[in-house]
């Protein structure tokens, strides 16, 4: 057996829930082995998700684990690290996750730039349900609920997290595996409220109501739209207009909620009210 | 301030009483009329190392109240009915996960947005049925500032010790009221901290327990055993399951380890009842105009006594039933159309006629619109 899965997963949870082809089984494998090149303490680790495809990821490793309420896993998570803010809490979500019923945790968290390391499993669907487009679904593409073509305009989660407050921002996808193992563990080390755009694969809903092929089409399409944040800056607007930016796209450091609290708690106790 | 009377309201009593049990987590959301418990938590907290948090709404404030107390912390929040009705999942979550929390509802008038500033008790039963499915609950409802300090202590005990979410279910007339109390001793009063398991227990589980009566043993994260929380129906190991034979174990062992701890749980006054031909039943506030109504009675000399629960959920059937064999009447208070009501009357299975006084305006009820019912006939 792969030692990382071996070492890291649950061996009486397995097999997975996911659909073959599904892209998510490859990005908890990169997650795990971000973790295990951290050399960091499964004991230590908390692994908090949501509801979909991707929180049930949490189920399957082999850390403190959480499988929370639709759209909620930020807010756990913020109750988790402020109480025990030795923790390394990671949050795995999805799209509809942490960008529709859970927006609002999503940005706040951003706000505060509380430490705790954000993946979400972007899938363009709601895949759970069984294909409803979701914020992340691109304009004009098919969905159970889009039967004519949805007409909501989508978001860039990185764009979106950078724009609330993120200090670390980052997009990988499941072709590119080195590249996202890298970016989940510098957004683990990060001391802050850090996003990375996971971009999945849903051949079963989101590639099969758009005809993008199979998974390993659109894991293909993955390789060849894909530019690397560092490339695209000499690049023109229409060279970029069908590509995909992947790699780190913002970072900037700034006061972390709970060392903040921690400096409140000590001024507090010093007699400060 | 330990051992000093002091005059208090009883929305501060509420933290104070929660500090004294050990709560070092609050998360919240404004809300009239429980913002002062934010508040008086928000000076609090950092001083005694514990962390408050105001999140960006009522439902992130329900989760961050359960990863806190997953984290091994005891936490608490505080709403009102709007508020109230958006945690109700997450509270469905905690009792499901097993995760001890405390949710203090200032009531206020409902429906909607109601009257923010007007007292009610129109969520009885949101307090018992408000979030979906068969689900454990303790609800608890003070009348008195010195009540809303030494229940909210007892609230965060059931919590810890049944690893269950307590609803403290105050009213705006107990909140914003002002009493003089003694503050008990720190030492004269019993804090239970939830149970660890053994760490030689090589075959631990964090869901197995021997019998329905016992709590499942289960660490906070970061202590060394990892397991698995999920919010869907889930086997000994907490991984989810679709079986019927582990649902049916899984649900029967949730409900179980309320019912059958009942005399632990169970709470209630009795006032004057030894002798009673009549007997009002009411909770929380109205506990005091139907304490003046009964005086009020026998002064006229009619034997008039009250049964005021103050656990309401599981609601005291067993006594109710022997109170209702031995009176003439049953006069049920509440400050809403009716909900406290409906489970009296079938608690009294006929043994009684049942007298319903409510009231829904935004005030309260007075004692002599009780004695009314008190003397009056069968409605």
């Amino acid at each position: 057996m792969d030692p990382i899965v071996k070492k890291y997963f649950r061996q009486d949870m397995l097999p997975h829930i996911y659909c073959p082809g599904c892209g998510h089984g490859t990005l908890m494998k990169d997650l795990a082995t971000a973790i295990d090149n951290l050399g960091f303490d499964k004991d230590n680790v908390c692994i908090v998700s949501g509801i979909g495809c991707s929180s049930r990821a949490a189920g399957y490793m082999d850390f403190n684990t959480i499988h929370t309420t639709h759209g909620r896993a930020i807010a756990v998570a913020t109750g988790i690290k402020l109480a025990r803010p030795e923790l390394k809490v990671i949050v795995i979500t999805g799209d509809g996750d942490a960008t529709a019923i859970g927006g609002n945790h999503f940005i706040h968290a951003a706000r505060r730039n509380i430490d705790l390391a954000v993946f979400v499993f972007n899938n363009n669907i709601y895949g759970m349900t069984g294909g409803q487009y979701s914020p992340t679904t691109p304009m004009g593409d098919y969905g159970t609920t889009a039967p004519y073509g949805s007409i909501d305009p989508s978001f860039d989660i990185a764009v979106l997290a950078k724009a609330a407050g993120a200090t670390f921002v980052a997009r990988g996808t499941v072709y590119h595996t080195a590249k996202t193992v890298r970016l989940m563990e510098r957004a683990i080390l990060h001391k802050g409220f850090s996003v990375i755009d996971c971009m999945s694969v849903c051949p079963t809903y989101y590639g099969r109501k758009n005809k993008k092929g199979d998974a390993a089409d659109m894991i293909r399409w993955q390789r060849d739209h894909c530019i690397d944040s560092a490339d695209a800056r000499g690049m023109l607007p229409d060279e970029l207009e069908d590509k995909l930016i992947i790699g780190e796209t913002y970072h900037h450091n700034r006061a972390e909620y709970t060392s903040d609290y921690q400096e409140l708690i000590d001024r507090c106790k010093g007699g400060a009210q | 301030m330990s051992g000093k009377r002091v005059l208090m309201q009883g929305n501060e009593a509420c933290v104070e009483g929660a500090l004294a049990a050990g709560m070092r987590f609050y998360a919240g959301y404004p809300i009239t009329p429980s913002t002062e418990i934010a508040e008086l938590a928000a000076a609090r907290l950092p001083m005694l190392e514990g962390h408050f948090i105001q999140m960006e709404d009522e439902i992130g404030s329900m989760a961050a109240v359960i990863g806190a107390s997953v984290a091994g912390v005891k936490s608490m929040t505080a709403t009102s009915g709007p508020g109230f009705s958006l945690k109700q999942e997450n509270i469905g979550y905690a009792a499901t996960a097993e995760v001890p929390c405390v949710i203090v509802n200032v009531q206020r008038v409902g429906p909607s947005t109601g009257m923010p500033t007007s007292t009610s008790q129109g969520d009885i039963m949101q307090a018992r049925w408000g979030t979906h499915g068969d689900h454990p609950i303790i609800t608890i409802a003070p009348s008195s500032v010195k009540e809303v300090y030494s229940e909210i202590i007892r609230a965060f005990n059931l919590s810890e010790k049944y690893r269950v979410p307590v609803i403290f279910l105050m009213d705006e007339t107990v909140g914003h009221m002002r009493e003089g109390i003694e503050i008990p001793a720190p030492g004269s009063y019993e804090v239970v901290d939830r149970a660890l398991p053994d760490p030689d227990d090589k075959s631990w589980l964090p869901y197995a327990v021997e019998s329905d009566k016992e709590v499942p043993k289960i660490p906070p994260f970061g202590m060394g055993r990892r397991y698995h929380i999920t919010g869907l129906t889930h086997d000994e190991r907490g991984y989810p399951t679709n079986d019927p034979a582990k649902a049916e174990k899984f649900i029967n062992r949730l409900m179980n380890k309320i019912e059958l701890n009942r005399a632990d749980i169970d709470a209630f006054e009795e006032y004057r009842l030894d002798d009673a031909e009549v007997a009002v039943l009411c909770i929380g506030s109205i506990g005091r105009s139907a304490r003046e109504a009964v005086n009020r009675a026998r002064q006229k000399g009619i034997k008039a006594g009250l049964f005021r629960p103050v656990t309401v959920w599981p609601f005291p059937e067993k006594e109710v039933y022997a109170l209702a064999k031995r009176i003439k009447k049953l006069v049920v208070a509440e400050q809403n159309c009716g909900q406290i009501v409906l489970e009296a009357d079938r608690c009294v299975h006929g043994a009684c006629p049942v007298q319903f006084v409510g009231k829904a305006n935004g005030s309260m009820i007075m004692p002599d619109e009780i004695l009314a019912a008190i003397e009056g006939g069968i409605c």
